[in-house]
C-alpha cells in the first residue's frame, strides 16, 4: 500500500488513482482523459526507446510520456 | 418545428464524438457516403458534410455536419475551437445546428460523458447514440440504457455503426426530436438546474452571471457556456470571432480580473470544471452500468500490441511494413498504370485519326491528351498509398507508429503526434499540413509544418516513376526478393524524410526555442478495417486527384503548349504530317518515303521547338541548371512546374511531343527520354540525371497549395516565403551533389 506516481509502475503492476498534481491544462487534460481518483489504472507496457508508457485506464489504453505520467499519484495495488 | 419546415432550409445536425467511437463509420451510415469535404472558412480544419435524405417528414434532407473528434469542449487545440464555435453559430459558413447528435462509446462510457456534459450546456436539442453496443458483452460489462436516458434526461439509442444497426432507429429518434423542435418540447433540452454547470462553484457561476448582464451591457450578448469557456480556457485558444474588436481589450481585462477575484475566492482554474463534471457523472451513471470488477485481464489487442511495441521486434516491424509499402506499390499498380497509358494513346491516335494537323489537332492531342494523361497514369499508386495509409489508420496502427516514434520525434524538437501529419504528408503535404492543428504545443506545430512538405508526397511520385522505369535497371537482386527499381523508390522516398531531420533540429533550436510538449494520446485497440471507411477515404482522395489534373493541370499543360507551339509557323509541318499519314494509311505504302518525311517531321518538330517562346527560355535557363546535369528542356520543365510537382510530368510529355519522338515506334515518354540528346549526340539522360532531378523534386518546394496552406495555417506569408526559400535552395544543393558523385563514380 505505498504512494507513489504512475511513472514508477512496471509492466503488468497497478494502482488506484489518488489525485493529479498541479493546478494548470496539463491537469485538467490528464482528467479530461479519465485520470479521475478512485480509478483502477494498470502500466501494459513501455516504447521501445523507454518512453512513452502505455496504460490502462477507465477501459481504454492511454499512452503518457514518463514527465506526464510522474504527475499522477497513485497507490499501488 | 413547423415554421422550419415551410422554410427551405434543411435543418442542420451537428455529429459529435470523442476519436475511436466509430464516428466516420456513423457518418457514412446516416448519410450513405454523399459527404462533401471541405474546409472552415479562415482555418483549415477539415469539415465534412453530407445530406441525409428521410421519406415521409416534414423536411425532405437533413445537413449533417461531422466535428472533428474531440475529447471535450475545452477550446485547447484549434479542432476543439472549432467545435465549440460550430456548436455556439460563431462559425460564418454554418447555421447554429437545430440538432446535436453525441457519440458514446459504451465500453468507455465516463469518459465519453464528459463531451456530452458539455455539449448539454448549449442548450441545443441533443441525442445520444450508444455505439459500440456489440461490444459491451465481450468486455464483459451490462449497461441499462433506458435506465441511462433517463438518468441524463436525453433520448439514448443503441447503435452499432460499423455493423449497420440501429441507424434507422436513430434516424427516426432525430426527425422526432427535429419535429418537436426546441420551443414545443424540452426533451433533448436539460433543465440549467440539472446540468454539470449547476455544481460548479458559486463564486463562479455568480461571475458567470455578472459578465452575462456586462457582455449584453456592451451590446454583444454571449451564451453562457461562451463565457464560461473565456473565463477557463487558455485565451489563446479562443478565435473571438464573436468579439466585437471595439471591446476586445475591455474583455480581456474583465476576463484577468474576474480570474484574480475567484483564484482569491478558492476556485482553481481549470480544474474545477473537470471535477465537477465527474462528480456529475458518477451521479448519472450510478446504478447504469455494472462491470465486473476491472480484471486485468489481458486483451488480444495488448497481446498484439506486446509484440508491435516491442523493444526489437516492433521497430523491425514498422520498418519493414513501410519498405513492403513502398514494393508493393510499384507491383501492384504497374498493370492498371499500363491500362490507363495505353487508353490516353488511344485517344491521342483516335483524334489523330479524325482530324487534319493544325493547331487545334495540336492542342488536343500533344496538349491536353499527353499532358493530362501523363499524370491520370499515376492515379493507381496513388490510390493504393491512400489505401494503405487509411488501412493503418482505421486498424489503429498508426497511433501506435506514434507512440513509438515519440522519443525520437521529440528529440527532434516534435512528439509523436508529429508522426500522423508527417505520414500522411507522404500522400500530400496539404492534409499533412492541415493535420498539425491537433498539435497543441506551437513549437511542435510549427517545426511539423514546415517539414511536412518534405516528406515525399504523392505529387513526387510521377516524377521518380517516370525517372525509375525509364533509367533505372529491372534487376532484382537478393534472390529475386528486391527490385532495383523499388529500393531506389524507397530511398528516394526516404530522402526528404532524412533531410528533415536535421532541419527539424535547425528548427527547434534556433527558430523556436519553447517550452516542452505533451503526448497524451489515445491508443484505440486493434481492430480490422472497415472496408466502407478506407473505401471512403481513397476514393475522396482519387477523386481530389482527378480534380487536380482536371484544373490545376489541364490549364498548365495548355499553358505549356501554347508556350511550345507559338511563334513558329507550322504550315510546312502541318503539310508534311499530312503527306506522311496519308502514305502510312494506303495499302502499297514506299517505306522510303516514310522514312524520308517521318525524319523530316521530326526535324521540323525540333527546329519549331527550339524557336518557340519555351525554347528561347530554355536557352536563358541552361547555364543556371547546366551544372544539375539538365538541359534547357528540364530547365523549362521544372519551372513550368512551379504550380505542382507533377506537371513536370506533363511538361515533359508536351514537349517532347511537340518536339517529335526520335522514333516513330517509341510507345510513351519514357522511351522518349531515352533518345533524348544534346546537339553533341551524347544521351541528354543518364542515371546520374534521372538522380538529379529526383533528388531536386524531393527537396523542392514546387507546389502553389502548399505554400497557399502553410500561409493559410500561419496567418502569415514570412513562413511560406520561408519554406520556399529553403527548400529551393536544399534541392539545388542536393542535386547539384548527387549529379557530381554520380557522374564522377559511374564513369566506365
Amino acid at each position: 500500500m505505498a504512494v507513489t506516481t504512475l511513472n514508477d509502475l512496471q509492466a503488468g503492476q497497478s494502482g488506484t488513482i489518488l489525485d493529479v498534481e498541479g493546478n494548470d491544462s496539463l491537469a485538467a487534460r490528464l482528467l479530461e482523459m479519465g485520470l479521475i481518483p478512485g480509478e483502477l489504472v494498470e502500466m501494459i507496457g513501455q516504447a521501445p526507446m523507454g518512453d512513452p508508457v502505455e496504460f490502462s485506464v477507465v477501459g481504454y489504453r492511454l499512452s503518457l510520456r514518463r514527465i506526464e505520467a510522474r504527475r499522477v499519484r497513485i497507490e499501488r495495488t | 418545428m413547423a415554421n422550419r419546415a415551410a422554410s427551405d432550409r434543411p435543418p442542420i445536425v451537428a455529429l459529435i464524438g470523442n476519436p475511436n467511437t466509430g464516428k466516420s463509420s456513423l457518418f457514412n451510415a446516416l448519410c450513405g457516403g454523399q459527404a462533401r469535404v471541405g474546409n472552415y472558412p479562415g482555418v483549415t480544419v477539415e469539415h465534412k458534410t453530407g445530406r441525409m435524405l428521410v421519406a415521409n417528414s416534414a423536411f425532405k434532407s437533413i445537413e449533417l455536419v461531422d466535428l472533428p473528434g474531440t475529447y471535450s469542449l475545452s477550446a485547447r487545440s484549434a479542432d476543439e475551437a472549432v467545435s465549440v464555435e460550430v456548436l455556439c453559430g460563431e462559425m460564418p459558413s454554418v447555421a447554429r445546428p437545430d440538432a446535436v447528435i453525441v457519440i458514446l462509446d459504451a465500453t468507455n462510457l465516463e469518459r465519453n460523458l464528459y463531451l456530452l456534459s458539455q455539449v448539454l450546456e448549449l442548450q441545443i436539442p441533443t441525442l445520444v447514440a450508444l455505439n459500440m453496443w456489440d461490444r459491451l458483452e465481450k468486455e464483459g460489462m451490462r449497461l441499462d440504457a433506458e435506465k441511462l436516458s433517463d438518468s441524463l434526461g436525453v433520448r439514448v439509442v443503441c447503435t452499432s455503426a460499423s455493423k449497420r444497426i440501429g441507424i434507422a432507429e436513430l434516424q427516426s429518434a432525430l426527425l422526432e426530436l427535429l419535429d418537436r423542435g426546441p420551443g414545443a418540447d424540452s426533451q433533448g433540452i436539460l433543465e440549467r438546474s440539472a446540468l454539470a454547470s449547476a455544481t460548479f462553484p458559486e463564486a463562479f457561476r455568480n461571475s458567470v452571471d455578472e459578465l452575462e448582464a456586462w457582455f449584453v451591457s456592451q451590446g454583444c450578448p454571449l451564451q453562457r457556456f461562451q463565457i464560461e469557456r473565456l473565463l477557463i480556457d487558455d485565451s489563446q485558444a479562443h478565435s473571438h470571432r464573436v468579439i466585437p474588436k471595439r471591446i476586445a481589450s475591455a474583455v480581456a481585462d474583465r476576463i484577468g480580473q474576474t480570474r484574480e477575484h475567484l483564484a482569491s475566492n478558492g476556485v482553481s482554474i481549470p480544474l474545477f470544471e473537470t471535477r465537477a463534471r465527474y462528480g456529475w457523472i458518477k451521479q448519472r451513471v450510478a446504478g447504469v452500468v455494472e462491470r465486473q470488477a476491472r480484471e486485468q485481464r489481458v486483451s488480444t489487442s495488448d497481446r498484439i500490441d506486446r509484440w508491435l511495441t516491442h523493444r526489437w521486434f516492433g521497430l523491425l516491424f514498422f520498418i519493414g511494413l513501410m519498405f513492403f509499402i513502398f514494393q508493393s506499390i510499384t507491383g501492384i499498380a504497374s498493370w492498371p498504370m499500363d491500362g490507363i497509358g495505353f487508353a490516353s494513346q488511344w485517344l491521342g491516335q483516335q483524334v489523330e485519326s479524325m482530324m487534319g494537323p493544325g493547331p487545334l489537332r495540336s492542342l488536343l492531342v500533344d496538349g491536353i491528351i499527353a499532358g493530362v494523361g501523363a499524370v491520370l497514369v499515376f492515379l493507381p499508386q496513388i490510390a493504393i498509398l491512400f489505401f494503405f495509409i487509411a488501412v493503418l489508420e482505421d486498424c489503429g496502427y498508426m497511433s501506435r507508429a506514434a507512440f513509438m516514434m515519440d522519443k525520437f520525434m521529440s528529440a527532434l524538437g516534435m512528439s509523436g503526434k508529429s508522426f500522423l501529419p508527417l505520414m500522411s504528408s507522404f500522400a500530400c503535404a496539404i492534409p499533412g499540413i492541415m493535420a498539425t492543428r491537433t498539435i497543441e504545443n506551437r513549437r511542435d506545430r510549427m517545426v511539423t509544418l514546415l517539414i511536412a512538405p518534405l516528406m515525399s508526397c504523392s505529387a513526387r511520385w510521377p516524377v521518380y516513376v517516370l525517372m525509375v522505369s525509364a533509367f533505372v535497371p529491372k534487376q532484382a537482386v537478393l534472390g529475386g526478393w528486391v527490385s532495383v527499381q523499388g529500393a531506389v523508390l524507397f530511398a528516394m522516398m526516404c530522402l526528404g524524410a532524412l533531410v528533415a531531420i536535421p532541419v527539424a533540429w535547425l528548427l527547434k533550436r534556433f527558430v523556436f526555442p519553447g517550452e516542452p510538449s505533451t503526448f497524451i494520446m489515445e491508443l484505440s485497440s486493434y481492430k480490422w478495417p472497415s472496408f466502407r471507411v478506407v473505401a471512403m477515404r481513397v476514393w475522396e482522395r482519387v477523386l481530389s486527384f482527378i480534380a487536380r489534373a482536371g484544373t490545376l493541370i489541364f490549364v498548365t499543360s495548355v499553358l505549356v503548349w501554347a508556350a511550345a507551339y507559338f511563334p513558329g509557323d507550322h504550315s510546312l509541318l502541318d503539310q508534311t504530317t499530312a503527306k506522311l499519314e496519308t502514305e502510312q494509311a494506303s495499302p502499297n505504302a514506299d517505306p522510303a518515303k516514310i522514312q524520308a518525311w517521318t525524319s523530316q517531321v521530326n526535324q521540323l518538330k525540333s527546329d519549331l521547338i527550339a524557336k518557340s517562346f519555351l525554347g528561347v527560355a530554355g536557352q536563358w535557363i541552361e547555364p543556371i541548371v547546366r551544372p544539375l546535369g539538365w538541359d534547357g528542356k528540364i530547365g523549362v520543365a521544372v519551372l513550368a512546374s512551379f504550380p505542382a510537382r507533377e506537371v513536370i510530368v506533363a511538361t515533359l510529355g508536351t514537349i517532347y511531343s511537340l518536339g517529335g519522338a526520335q522514333d516513330e515506334t517509341s510507345d510513351g515518354l519514357a522511351e522518349n527520354l531515352r533518345s533524348a540528346t544534346w546537339p553533341d549526340g551524347r544521351p541528354v539522360y543518364t542515371l546520374a540525371t534521372a538522380c538529379s532531378i529526383m533528388v531536386f523534386f524531393a527537396l523542392c518546394a514546387q507546389c502553389v497549395s502548399t505554400l497557399v496552406t502553410i500561409r493559410r495555417e500561419t496567418n502569415s506569408w514570412r513562413w511560406p516565403i520561408f519554406s520556399f526559400v529553403y527548400m529551393t535552395t536544399l534541392a539545388y544543393l542536393g542535386a547539384w551533389i548527387v549529379y557530381n558523385l554520380m557522374s564522377a563514380w559511374l564513369v566506365p
